[in-house]
């Protein structure tokens, strides 16, 4: 147990320091919704010079080609944390396809892809989930018919973040009907500018089209732009699902989160009274912070077994669950120190933080059901982790 | 940075589990509890040779000068086994306390003891923190004891009493003082035992060489550290059971493990059970090598294991159904011990008040 970084990673969070203290005036103040703004691509491109984006993807795929070290990955977050500096991009592109590409793409794939979407250049978007296909997407009926060189794809997906701004699309489609579901899977990227593919803004609770609806009308694509092979869909799937559940529930989050409702609750009144010096709410406030804490050195935990290449087991399955779980409930808690004025929303007076603890109350559940549902998680940890049977396979009718 | 167990606490962790599975067995458990012996000597004996009683020891008297983290490692192992032991005072409080604020002399005298297992400490310190419940307190003046002190660790067949005083004093009394009387009070935990010391003008050395105040928060939180990974260790043997039971009984011809049901009852012990070893081995990290936060984070980790231990055992029971509820299976002293752990040395609530107290979001009591 030693908590210290010690003097080479010490030296190096120096460096990190240098560059933000020299660059911070460069960091862009607007990013873009779905597609990243040019200051953001500006950006992009010096933290990928400096070893500060893209930083373990190799030099000849346009990343900066450093050897994987999860501390110094860490202090390059600490640091743009504590600047209150944005990282990098941060999109289904880099974070699910580049991953994929690099583990199971070819040569002249990785060479045409990850490089204009680590600059930001192509904007990626996720065609895993049907309207009949969620929990169980491996039933998923989006069919690729074979027509000479090319597939011919018709089908809907849905909860497509970024549909509407994406160049291209990484999709799950049905190439083997008559195989066993998951053997007839391919995992296909294509352009989005390809006839007959309709994107429908998905309004959620929020109010806001946060997804969308895809749908493909005989949207013909080369059969050359597959990953990994003909059937082999389901199993490139689960390599990029590993990296989406890598990204949920980052701890650090609630740890911010949690100091921005200490200091609601130092700020709001009740009867002129502050809402800290309630004990009742207050001794919400200390539960959660109770679990913050645990989750924060939790991660702690799982950095130092990725760091020596050790599987912590059970400690990884439950991050998901418990990480989405906290956050809603410290939104919970917010809305309920605000009282009445924690459901105002859209343009009312006296809305606090622009409404965003309403949005994060509703946000959030949708994060717990999305990137694999609570209750799937919840049989992954008992298999997976406890070692529990599988429910038995109802008998035919 | 390095947060895990170093290869020597994983092989101290394997063995005192394998001596444990050995000496302290349930039906020695049970023995233990049924005949109400104040503990197990043969057990104690046993940990005894490993050095358990003298890891926190300094060296110079003996022990082995172990981390608290080291002592969290045995105390989630002991939770784990129910074992009937006393560990949380003598082999931890105790010899903090007196390592702590002890003169040379006091030192010498009991310290060497304690290390080898020969002598047995209590902790009498409830009423400092956990509050005095019934009016209880002990006075200090001209050198001897008078009042009461309930709730005393480890105290039945103690050598040596450490006992803390309403003005936040430390006082060494001896297990044989004149005007001593001890009243056993039993609990629903029979694998641990609870006292209560009435002092009737009794003799008392007080333990004022080092920084009393401070000796006192350490001693607490020690204590407080100790019963969160002994609800750790408790907590995880309960899901294991659990695992297991719905692995064997059969109900409508198939496992009760295999309907979701019950696997998400498991899934969810476990996913909330998990992050509190984090928090256990920080608070214990922490004891040692961050003294500025030591005693937020024992506080944390004690009320957050404890809700989450009552959270476990609660769940546990239920997916033994029936068998759970009975004397037969024995899963009743793993719940009884989770239960007792949260009672002590502050509960829940108490603790998260004195936790936004000392960040500055609550007034001190």
């Amino acid at each position: 147990m030693d908590l210290a970084y010690g003097p080479e990673y010490e030296g190096f969070r120096a460096e990190v320091r240098d560059f933000i203290a020299k660059n911070k005036d460069k960091a862009p103040k607007r990013f873009g919704v779905a597609r990243p703004s040019e200051e953001s691509i500006a950006w992009q491109k010096l933290l990928i010079e400096h070893g500060y984006a893209a930083r373990t993807i190799p030099t000849e795929y346009g990343g900066y080609g450093a050897e994987p070290d999860i501390l110094k990955s860490r202090i390059i977050a600490e640091e743009f944390t504590r600047a209150k500096l944005p990282m990098g991009l941060a999109n289904q592109g880099i974070s699910m396809l580049v991953p994929t590409l690099l583990e199971l793409g070819t040569e002249e794939q990785k060479k045409k892809w990850i490089e204009p979407t680590l600059k930001g250049e192509v904007v990626w978007c996720q065609g895993y989930s049907e309207p009949g296909s969620g929990s169980d997407l491996a039933s998923l009926q989006t069919k690729a018919r074979e027509d000479g060189d090319d597939f011919i794809i018709n089908g809907q997906k849905i909860w497509t973040s970024t549909a509407h701004a994406a160049d291209m699309i990484f999709c799950l489609v049905r190439t083997e009907p008559d195989k066993p579901k998951h053997e007839g899977i391919s995992y296909l990227i294509f352009s989005m500018k390809t006839p007959g593919i309709e994107v429908r803004p998905l309004t959620t609770m929020t109010g806001h089209a946060e997804f969308n609806e895809v749908f493909f009308t005989d949207v013909r694509v080369p059969q050359k732009d597959i990953v990994a092979g003909r059937g082999q869909g389901w199993f490139v799937a689960n390599a990029t699902l590993k990296h989406e559940r890598g990204m949920l529930g980052d701890p650090n989050q609630a740890g911010t989160r949690l100091k921005e409702i200490v200091d609601l609750m130092h700020e709001e009144t009740v009867d002129g009274a502050r809402l800290i010096d309630n004990p009742v709410y207050r001794d919400r406030l200390m539960q959660l912070q109770a679990r913050v804490f645990a989750m924060q050195f939790h991660g702690l935990r799982l950095l130092t077994a990725a760091s020596k290449g050790e599987d912590p087991g059970i400690a990884r399955l439950i991050v998901k669950l418990q990480g989405c779980e906290i956050n809603h409930q410290l939104a919970a808690l917010a809305i309920d120190a605000l009282g009445e004025i924690g459901v105002l929303y859209g343009d009312s007076p006296h809305l606090r933080a622009h409404g965003s603890w309403q949005h994060r109350y509703m946000f959030d559940l949708g994060l717990i059901i999305g990137g694999g549902t609570a209750q799937i998680q919840k049989n992954i940890i008992s298999e997976r982790g406890l070692g529990m049977p599988r429910e038995p396979k109802p008998a035919k009718a | 940075m390095e947060f895990g167990l170093s290869e020597d606490q994983k092989l101290l962790q394997e063995s005192i589990r394998g001596t444990l599975e050995k000496v302290s067995p349930l039906e020695r458990v049970r023995k233990a509890a049924e005949a109400k012996e104040t503990h197990a000597a043969d057990v104690w004996s046993a940990l005894a040779e490993l050095g358990v009683p003298g890891m926190l020891v300094p060296e110079a008297h003996g022990g082995m000068e172990m981390t608290l983290l080291d002592a969290a490692l045995v105390a989630e192992m002991l939770g784990r086994a129910v074992a009937p032991v006393p560990f949380i005072a003598t082999a931890v409080m105790a010899p903090i306390a007196i390592a702590g604020a002890g003169s040379k002399a006091q030192q010498e005298a009991w310290l060497p003891k304690l290390a080898s297992g020969e002598a047995i400490a209590g902790v009498a310190i409830a009423e400092a923190a956990s509050g005095a419940r019934e009016g209880a307190g002990v006075t200090a003046s001209g050198g001897k004891l008078s009042g009461k002190s309930l709730f005393a660790l480890d105290a039945a067949k103690a050598d040596v009493l450490v006992v803390a005083d309403k003005a936040g004093g430390l006082h060494l009394v001896k297990g044989d003082a004149k005007g001593l009387a001890k009243v056993a009070l039993t609990s629903i935990d029979l694998t641990r035992t609870l006292t209560e010391l009435q002092f009737d003008n009794v003799e008392a050395d007080a333990l004022s060489a080092g920084d009393a105040g401070e000796t006192f928060r350490r001693t607490v939180n020690a204590g407080r550290v100790m019963l969160a990974a002994d609800t750790l260790g408790t907590g995880w043997a309960m899901i294991d059971k659990a695992v297991a039971y719905a692995g064997e009984r059969k109900q409508f011809n198939r496992v009760i493990a295999s309907f979701q049901a019950v696997k998400h009852m498991c899934a969810e012990m476990a996913s909330e059970l998990e992050p509190c070893r984090s928090l256990v081995w920080y608070a214990a990290h922490a004891f040692d090598a961050m003294p500025e936060e030591a005693s937020l984070m024992a506080a944390h980790a004690k009320a957050h294991t404890a809700e989450v231990g009552r959270f476990v055992a609660r769940t546990a029971t239920e997916v033994h159904g029936g068998m759970g509820f009975t004397d037969l299976l024995g899963l009743h002293y793993w719940f009884k011990r989770i239960g007792l752990d949260r009672q002590l040395l502050g509960s829940p609530e108490r603790l998260r008040h004195e936790a936004a107290a000392m960040q500055g979001w609550a007034a001190a009591d």
